[in-house]
C-alpha cells in the first residue's frame, strides 16, 4: 500500500493520446526482456475537487494541503503533507459533508480534524480553488501481463477563481514491488518532448491555470517595501495603502461572520491607520490626516463591541475549565446571554459596515491616498521613522518610569498604548531595518507588552462582566448560582491582573535597561 | 488486523479458489489485504500474474534476515498485495524446526504488518506439519473448504480436536463444503444434513462450476473476471459469513492517520 507516485506535466494536450503511450512502451523495449504494452483501466473517472485553506493560506504555509473530493454521492477530504505524502482522510456522504467556508468543528472528530487544529485555530477553512478533474488511468503490463505501474492521465478544468483549463497532468503510480520498472517508465516518460517534471502541486497547478498564487496574505502593512530616501508622504501612503487593503479585505468575512479573525484582522487594520495617522500624519498633506482621524475613530468604535464578545466567546471554555466551586452548566445562562449580545453587536456593526458612510470613507481615503504627492520641504522615509520611532521611545519610557505601587490602573494602560504606538511604527517602516536587527529590538517590548496586554483585558473583562451580571439582573435572566460562577470568573480575573501587576516591574525594568534601549536606538540610527 | 487461513490436510479442495476470491472481496470492501502464497507450487502466485520468487526464499523470511516488507508485490486490484510463493517454502518445516519457538514464528514474522494490513489471508500448502500448527497459532479464522464426503467430515473432526487442545491462542475454525458436485447424491446429502447440525459450518457452499477452473486461464478471481456468475455469488456469501465470523471492524474503523 505504498505510493511514491512521480508527476509530469504535458505541455501540449496533443501528447496525452495513444502516441505518448506507443512512445513510452517503445522507449522502454529498449532494454533486454523489456516488453511493455498498455491497458485501458476503463472509461474516464470525473470528480469535482475543492481546496480548502484559511483566509491567510495558514495550511499552504505550513505545507499542508486540504482537499474535497466528490464523486458518485461520496465526498473525501485528503489531508497532504510537503512531500504528497497523505496525512488524513475523512470520507464524508454527500448530504453530511459540511458547507464552506466553515469551522474545523462542523467536521467529524478524528485524525483530519486533529492534524488541522493547531494550524488552523480559531479561522474558518474556505474555499480556495475549484476543478472538475477528468482522470484516465492506464496500466503499464509486462510480459506476463501483470500490471507494473499505473498512469493516470489527469484533465483538470479550472472554475475558482477564475476559469481556466490547466495542463494535463500525468501521475506515474508504481505497483508495490515493480518500482524498477516504474522508474524505467518513467524515465522513458520523463525524456518525451513536451513532456515535463510536474514540480508544482495539483492545487498551485490550477491557481496558475486561472492566474493566481496561493500563499499571498492581503495588504501587510509590515510587507510593504520602504526605501530610507524616499518622500515619506509617498511611504505613508504606500503603508495606509495596504492598511486599507487589509481593511477592505476583511470586510465581507466580517459581514458573513464567517469567523472571529476577520474582524480581528480588519481591526488591526484600523488600529494602524489610526495609529499611523495620530503619530506620521504630518508627513501627509495638509488636513488629511485631521479629516480622516474622526471617520476611522467611528470605525474602531463600531468595531469594539463584537471584538470584546469574541474575546470573551473564545475564552469561555478555559475560563469555565477553571472553575473551582461552580459547574460549568450554572455558567449556561451566561453563555447564552453572551451570545445573543453577540449576534446584536454583530448586526449593528454589519450594519455599519454596509453604511454610506463606510463605503464613502473607504472610497474616498483610496482616492486621496493615490493623489498624495511629496512637497518639497517634507522629510524622507527614513528620517520619519528615526524621528517617530525615538519619539514613541522616549514616550513609552517616561510613562513606565511615572508608573508605581500605588499608580492607578489607566496608567497601565497609558503605557500599553505608548508601547503599541512604538511597536506599530517598528513594524510599519519595518523594511527599512534588518528583521534580525528588528527582531532583536522589540524582544524586551513584547514581552512587556504581554503582560501589559494581560493586565488590561483582565480590568475590562472584569468590568464587562460586573456590566453583564447587572443587565442580567435587570432582565431576570440570571438564576443566583449563575452569578456566583460569575463571580468565580471575577475572582479569577482578579487573580490574573494580580499575577501580570506583580510581574510588571521586572518587564519594564527589561525594556528599560540600557542594552534594550540601545538594541531600539539602533533603529533609529540605521533609519536615518 | 485479522488473520484469515485457507487449510486443509488434503490436496485439490479450493483453499487457493478461496484465498484468491476472498482476498479480492475484502480489497474491494476497503479492506487493506495482504494474501500470502505459503504453497510451494505458487498457485495464488500464479493466479495474480506474480512470479511465485522471494529474494532470499524462505530462509530468509523465517530467519528474518530478509523483510517481508520487502517480499510483498502489489496485485492488479487495489488494496490487495501479495506476499508471493518460493519453490524454498517446500522446506519452510525444516525451517521452521531450526527457528525459535516455531510454533509462534508467523504470527511474529506477521505482527508488524499491524498498521498496514487489516486483513491476512494465509494459503496454506496441504498437510499437516509444523507449518501447519504455526498457521494455527496465527490464525484468527480458519476456512476449511472439504468435498462432502464421510472422510473429510472426519479430518475435520481430527482438525477441531487438535486446534481444542491447543494451548494458548486457539483459532476459530469455518469449515465449508466446497466442489459439490450437483449430480452426486452423497454430496446434496451431506451439504444439506452437516452444516445444520454444527456450529462450525458455513451455511454457504461453493459448487463446482467451470467458471471456477476458468480462474487459472483468466489468471484473476472468478469474483473479478465473472462478477455476476453463481461462483462469485457463492463466495461473496461466504465472505460475508467469514467477515462476520471474524468479527471484522468495517474498512477503516480505528484506523489511524497514514
Amino acid at each position: 500500500m505504498r505510493n511514491g507516485s512521480r508527476e509530469f506535466v504535458l505541455e501540449s494536450d496533443a501528447r496525452a493520446g495513444t502516441d505518448l503511450l506507443a512512445a513510452v512502451a517503445s522507449a522502454h523495449a529498449s532494454g533486454p526482456g523489456a516488453a511493455l504494452t498498455w491497458a485501458d483501466s476503463g472509461s474516464a473517472r470525473t470528480c469535482r475537487r475543492m481546496w480548502l485553506d484559511t483566509f491567510d493560506w495558514r495550511l499552504y504555509r505550513a505545507g499542508l494541503t486540504l482537499e474535497q473530493i466528490a464523486r458518485s454521492g461520496l465526498a473525501e477530504l485528503v489531508l497532504t503533507g510537503r512531500d504528497g505524502d497523505v496525512l488524513a482522510t475523512e470520507r464524508m456522504e454527500d448530504g453530511l459533508k459540511p458547507g464552506w467556508p466553515g469551522l474545523l468543528r462542523e467536521l467529524p472528530a478524528g485524525p483530519l480534524r486533529e492534524l488541522l487544529e493547531p494550524v488552523a485555530g480559531v479561522r474558518a477553512l474556505a474555499p480556495v480553488a475549484r476543478a472538475t478533474s477528468r482522470v484516465l488511468e492506464q496500466r503499464a503490463l509486462n510480459g506476463d501481463a501483470k500490471t507494473v505501474a499505473k498512469l493516470c492521465v489527469d484533465r483538470m478544468s479550472v472554475t475558482y477563481p477564475g476559469r481556466a483549463a490547466a495542463p494535463a497532468r500525468l501521475t506515474l503510480v508504481p505497483v508495490r514491488g515493480y518500482q524498477t520498472q516504474a522508474d524505467k517508465i518513467g524515465r522513458a516518460l520523463g525524456a518525451l518532448p513536451g513532456v515535463s517534471d510536474g514540480r508544482m502541486s495539483a492545487l498551485d497547478t490550477a491557481l496558475a491555470a486561472a492566474g493566481a498564487r496561493a500563499g499571498e496574505r492581503p495588504g501587510k502593512a509590515s510587507a510593504v517595501e520602504l526605501s530610507p530616501v524616499m518622500p515619506a508622504a509617498t511611504a505613508m501612503a504606500a503603508i495606509l495603502t495596504a492598511l486599507l487593503d487589509a481593511l477592505e479585505a476583511n470586510v465581507s468575512g466580517t459581514i458573513k461572520d464567517i469567523d472571529t479573525e476577520f474582524l480581528h484582522d480588519l481591526r488591526i487594520a484600523v488600529r494602524w491607520t489610526r495609529s499611523a495617522l495620530k503619530l506620521c500624519g504630518r508627513a501627509l498633506p495638509d488636513g488629511l490626516a485631521r479629516r480622516f482621524r474622526p471617520e476611522f475613530r467611528w470605525l474602531g468604535d463600531l468595531t469594539a463591541p463584537t471584538r470584546d464578545l469574541d474575546v470573551y466567546l473564545l475564552g469561555f471554555p478555559d475560563m469555565a475549565a477553571g472553575l473551582v466551586g461552580a459547574t460549568e452548566s450554572e455558567l449556561a445562562p451566561f453563555h447564552d446571554h453572551l451570545i445573543r449580545s453577540r449576534m446584536a453587536a454583530h448586526a449593528q456593526l454589519s450594519r455599519g459596515l454596509r453604511s454610506a458612510r463606510f463605503s464613502r470613507l473607504t472610497s474616498d481615503w483610496r482616492s486621496e491616498l493615490a493623489a498624495v504627492r511629496p512637497a518639497r520641504k517634507r522629510p524622507m522615509a527614513a528620517q520619519l521613522a528615526a524621528e517617530r520611532i525615538g519619539t514613541a521611545q522616549r514616550q513609552a519610557l517616561t510613562a513606565g518610569r511615572l508608573i508605581n505601587a500605588a499608580s492607578p490602573a489607566e496608567s497601565l494602560h497609558e503605557l500599553r498604548k505608548r508601547c503599541k504606538e512604538l511597536r506599530y511604527l517598528v513594524e510599519m517602516f519595518g523594511s527599512l531595518h534588518d528583521p534580525a536587527q528588528r527582531w532583536q529590538a522589540v524582544r524586551e517590548l513584547k514581552s512587556l507588552q504581554d503582560c501589559l496586554g494581560e493586565f488590561q483585558d483582565a480590568e475590562v473583562q472584569t468590568a464587562e462582566i460586573r456590566a453583564f451580571a447587572a443587565q442580567m439582573l435587570a432582565d431576570r435572566s440570571a438564576p443566583s448560582e449563575t452569578l456566583l460562577a460569575m463571580g468565580e470568573i471575577a475572582a479569577g480575573l482578579a487573580r490574573r491582573q494580580r499575577r501580570a501587576r506583580s510581574e510588571f516591574d521586572g518587564r519594564f525594568a527589561d525594556f528599560a535597561s540600557p542594552d534594550s534601549q540601545a538594541r531600539l536606538a539602533a533603529l533609529t540610527r540605521t533609519a536615518a | 488486523m485479522k488473520i484469515f487461513a485457507t487449510y486443509n490436510i488434503k490436496g485439490g479442495v479450493g483453499k487457493t479458489s478461496t484465498a484468491v476470491n476472498l482476498g479480492y472481496l475484502a480489497a474491494r470492501d476497503g479492506y487493506r489485504v495482504l494474501l500470502w502464497d505459503l504453497d510451494p507450487q505458487g498457485a495464488a502466485s500464479f493466479l495474480f500474474r506474480v512470479k511465485p520468487r522471494v529474494k532470499g526464499g524462505g530462509k530468509g523470511l523465517i530467519r528474518g534476515t530478509r523483510s517481508i516488507d520487502a517480499a510483498i508485490k502489489g496485485t492488479d486490484y487495489n488494496n490487495l498485495d501479495l506476499l508471493p510463493a518460493d519453490f524454498t517454502y517446500r522446506n519452510l518445516d525444516l525451517l521452521l524446526d531450526s527457528a525459535k519457538r516455531p510454533t509462534r514464528r508467523l504470527a511474529t514474522l506477521l505482527a508488524p504488518l499491524k498498521a498496514e494490513y487489516d486483513v491476512v489471508i494465509l494459503d496454506c500448502p496441504p498437510s499437516f506439519s509444523l507449518l501447519s500448527e504455526s498457521v494455527l497459532r496465527a490464525a484468527d479464522l480458519l476456512l476449511v473448504p472439504l468435498i462432502p464426503t464421510t472422510l473429510s467430515v472426519r479430518t475435520l473432526d481430527q482438525l477441531t480436536g487438535f486446534v481444542a487442545e491447543l494451548n494458548g491462542h486457539r483459532p476459530d475454525v469455518l469449515a465449508f463444503f466446497s466442489m459439490i458436485d450437483r449430480r452426486k447424491r452423497l454430496h446434496l446429502q451431506i451439504a444439506a444434513e452437516l452444516p445444520a447440525a454444527r456450529t462450525d459450518f458455513a451455511v454457504t457452499v461453493i459448487p463446482a462450476l467451470s467458471v471456477i477452473e476458468r480462474m487459472s486461464v483468466q489468471r484473476a478471481p472468478v469474483t473479478a473476471f465473472a462478477p455476476r456468475s453463481q461462483a462469485a455469488r457463492q463466495y461473496r456469501a461466504l465472505w460475508g459469513e467469514a467477515r462476520q465470523r471474524a468479527r471484522l471492524a468495517m474498512p477503516g474503523d480505528g484506523r489511524g492517520a497514514g
